[in-house]
């Protein structure tokens, strides 16, 4: 190995590892705030790169069936729910909330397939609709369920990441795709080729994390899903309603996912079942972060990028093993160093 | 209004009659769904083009989904023959689940037709496979066509990239024997896996070794991945790629990056370009209008089911003479006819022999190029 394969060998790492740690952002979040471990956020991944795919080849993307039949299903849950309560005016209300916003994404998605839109246009629709899957999933799954234990709701996210890979394999086939470029451009340095798009997938992951940072500190809504986090008992005392702050995550959380989609999808093909081996790797880097830092989660999943890439030029035969046993010692240290405090179930 | 009861009541009682007279029942297990699916689906497809009678004879289909999964396909073929009294089984679509199934058909002796690809599922030294043929051709006689190619074209090192599974391995072991026989040398085999983002650290160091060829040792659209990375890279020298390769979807992803590349395939897939005199244009004819016109773009894999079925077809009519589906005798006579085939499909020709449970000869390969997103047969 020389110097310029370390330095080609890094700069994979590197961009492979910063759509790991938007991911691990992701997960951390959704755990802090509703403590479900969002097993799915690899089919979310998957869902944008493919949705994104279908609009550049001119089709109707198989998201729009999947949103709109979700979108009953919410609309159709809330209205009971409300109903039952006795709250009609409100069970109107939130079922047009929660079928007929997406509903009309949907449509919106379905009138721009065949139309060839500006790349611009279709990624802001593949995050779009992608995103809305993550409250609906959030409506119809985990709401009704929100004070289960830790273990139930990862088993049910378990649960929902298989749910998601069968409907993913109905709506865009076994068949993988690419999504377009940003820019096929590169430049030297020295001896190493830099594309501008694995440029890209470090500046936007770097700009995503700054954005989360600072909705987290500055905004009231962040604020808010923060609060959540740290004391759901108290955050719901001043006023925060969880479950709003838990479907809020789930937007945030599946845009971010499908963001990291359609980062990833110019450089790597991706199946209906891609997600779910990236997804692990992102939690692997969130792990590190004790699934409660997002800086320790990012620097993590930089590292897991760094790994990989190397041991895939080493012993390629053995890259998973390596990539995945390093969750040992990291459970190991992390059990040692930090301090334990029970749930209380 | 009597009238009309009593024909009911007739039709009924006929209906009954023919149900008790033992229909063909053909199980089939495939795996339409996990990380096959993109080659159970198209063989999934061409099941529904196959005829619900032969002979007059009606014929039960029973298709099931093994979901890539070898435990699942073996609880698939046991059901197959326990609860739906399956005549003869077909599957299942990828190797490790076709060899865990040889032992069952075996213990309950009916004939199994597998649409996997290794040579061993009908291995001839092991007892065990006496009731199990297979349509697809073995990976020797690609590998072999492989290293003739490399050889008429002056290659004498090559550099491997596969899949870090039973199809990787397999190529890889296929390609050592081919090209020792032709005097090329492997100098460097990296492995990677399906759903793996990225390949640059194997393909930088298959570069490093600077090999004349690189034979990429995967099947679908996974196999382009090293294939992109291998071009981006600037990798000059001659890129292979295995008939697993050979459908539409491949040639979309792989886009401009595919052009120039070699591989091995089942003459169905450019039957369009064999001369006439090849007795496969007409039968490939036959398969790819009727799956084209009802599925979209043809996939060499659907043409194994359909070859299967061409040769139940030859060995039905023969067994029916013998005895009565749904007997241990049928089963076998089903057997001795299977083995007795003789029956020209959509991949080739096959002749069937109790050492050759394939069947299949040079006759079913060709090598091809992509040119410009198109598979163009070389001479």
């Amino acid at each position: 190995m020389d110097l310029s394969i370390a330095a080609l060998l890094a700069q994979d790492g590197i961009t492979n590892g910063a759509i790991y740690a938007l991911l691990a952002l992701a997960l951390v979040m959704v755990f802090a705030v509703t403590r479900v471990i969002l097993v799915p956020s690899g089919e979310l991944l998957t869902i944008g790169a493919l949705t994104l795919a279908a609009f550049d080849q001119g089709h109707v993307p198989g998201t729009v069936r999947l949103v709109a039949g979700a979108a009953v299903l919410a609309g159709v849950i809330e209205a009971v729910r409300r109903a039952r309560r006795g709250e009609w005016r409100r069970a109107l209300a939130g079922a047009a909330l929660w079928a007929g916003i997406p509903l009309a994404l949907a449509a919106l998605a379905a009138w721009m397939g065949p139309r060839k839109l500006p790349l611009a246009a279709e990624v802001a629709m593949a995050l779009a609709l992608t995103g809305a899957l993550g409250p609906l999933t959030w409506k119809i799954v985990f709401e009704p369920i929100a004070d289960a234990s830790v273990l139930v709701l990862l088993i049910v996210a378990v649960a929902v990441h298989f749910v998601l890979t069968g409907l993913a394999l109905y709506f865009f086939g076994a068949e993988g795709s690419r999504t377009p470029p940003f820019s096929s451009a590169s430049f030297d340095i020295g001896a190493l080729r830099v594309s501008v798009q694995s440029l890209l997938v470090l500046a936007t992951s770097a700009l995503a994390i700054a954005a989360l940072a600072l909705f987290f500190g500055r905004t009231l809504y962040g604020k808010a899903l923060h609060a959540t986090s740290v004391n759901r008992l108290g955050a719901r005392l001043c006023g925060i309603s969880p479950d709003f702050a838990g479907a809020l995550s789930f937007a945030l959380a599946a845009v971010l996912c499908a963001f990291c989609g359609v980062l990833i999808g110019p450089i790597t093909t991706l199946y209906y079942d891609s997600g779910f081996i990236i997804s692990l790797k992102g939690f692997v880097g969130a792990i590190i972060g004790g699934l409660a830092s997002y800086p320790l989660a990012a620097a993590g999943s930089l590292f897991v990028g760094l790994i990989e890439a190397f041991s895939s030029f080493w012993a390629s035969a053995y890259k998973e093993v390596i990539v995945f046993t390093l969750i040992i010692p990291v459970l190991l240290w992390r059990s040692l160093v930090t301090h334990h405090h029970e749930e209380d179930e | 209004m009597k009238r009309g009861l009593n024909v009911a009541l007739a039709v009924a009682i006929a209906a009954a009659a023919s149900a008790a007279r033992a229909d063909i029942t053909i199980g089939v297990t495939l795996s339409a769904t996990g990380p096959a699916a993109s080659l159970g689906i198209p063989e999934r497809n061409t099941f529904e083009l196959l005829p619900q009678s032969i002979d007059g004879q009606k014929i039960n289909w029973v298709i099931l989904d093994d979901a890539s999964d070898t435990t699942k396909a073996v609880t698939n073929t046991r059901k197959l023959i326990t609860e739906d009294k399956a005549d003869v089984i077909i599957g299942s679509t990828v190797t490790p689940n076709s060899l865990a199934m040889v032992d069952v058909v075996a213990d309950a002796k009916l004939p199994m037709i597998s649409m996997a690809a290794s040579g061993r599922i009908v291995d001839p030294s092991n007892p065990r496979t006496y009731w199990v043929f297979k349509t697809p051709q073995s990976d020797t006689l690609m590998a072999d066509a492989i290293a003739v190619s490399m050889k008429a074209n002056g290659v004498r090192t090559m550099g491997y990239i596969g899949f870090a599974d039973a199809y990787g391995e397999s190529w890889l072991a296929e390609m050592r024997n081919s090209l020792k026989t032709a005097g090329i040398e492997i100098v460097a085999a990296e492995k990677y896996n399906r759903n793996d983002t990225s390949v640059t650290g194997q393909v930088l160091k298959l570069i490093a070794a600077h090999p004349d060829a690189i034979l990429i040792g995967a099947s679908g659209t996974p196999a382009a991945t090293p294939q992109k990375e291998l071009v981006a890279r600037g990798y000059k020298g001659k890129i292979y790629q295995t008939h697993g390769v050979a459908n539409a979807d491949f040639l979309r992803v792989v886009g401009k990056d595919g052009n120039g590349t070699l591989l091995p395939s089942g003459p169905m897939l450019v039957y369009e370009q064999l001369p006439d005199s090849n007795p496969l244009k007409k039968s490939d004819a036959t398969y790819v209008t009727q799956y084209e016109k009802r599925f979209g773009t043809r996939s060499t894999f659907g043409g194994h089911a359909w070859d299967a079925w061409q040769l139940l077809a030859q060995a039905i009519p023969k067994a029916l003479a013998k005895a009565k589906p749904g007997t241990p005798e049928f089963r076998a006579a089903l057997r001795d006819g299977l083995e007795t085939a003789n029956v020209v499909g959509v991949h080739g020709v096959f002749v069937m022999t109790p050492h050759d449970h394939n069947g299949l000869d040079n006759r079913g390969r060709v090598m091809v190029k992509i040119e410009d997103g198109k598979w163009v047969l070389q001479k």
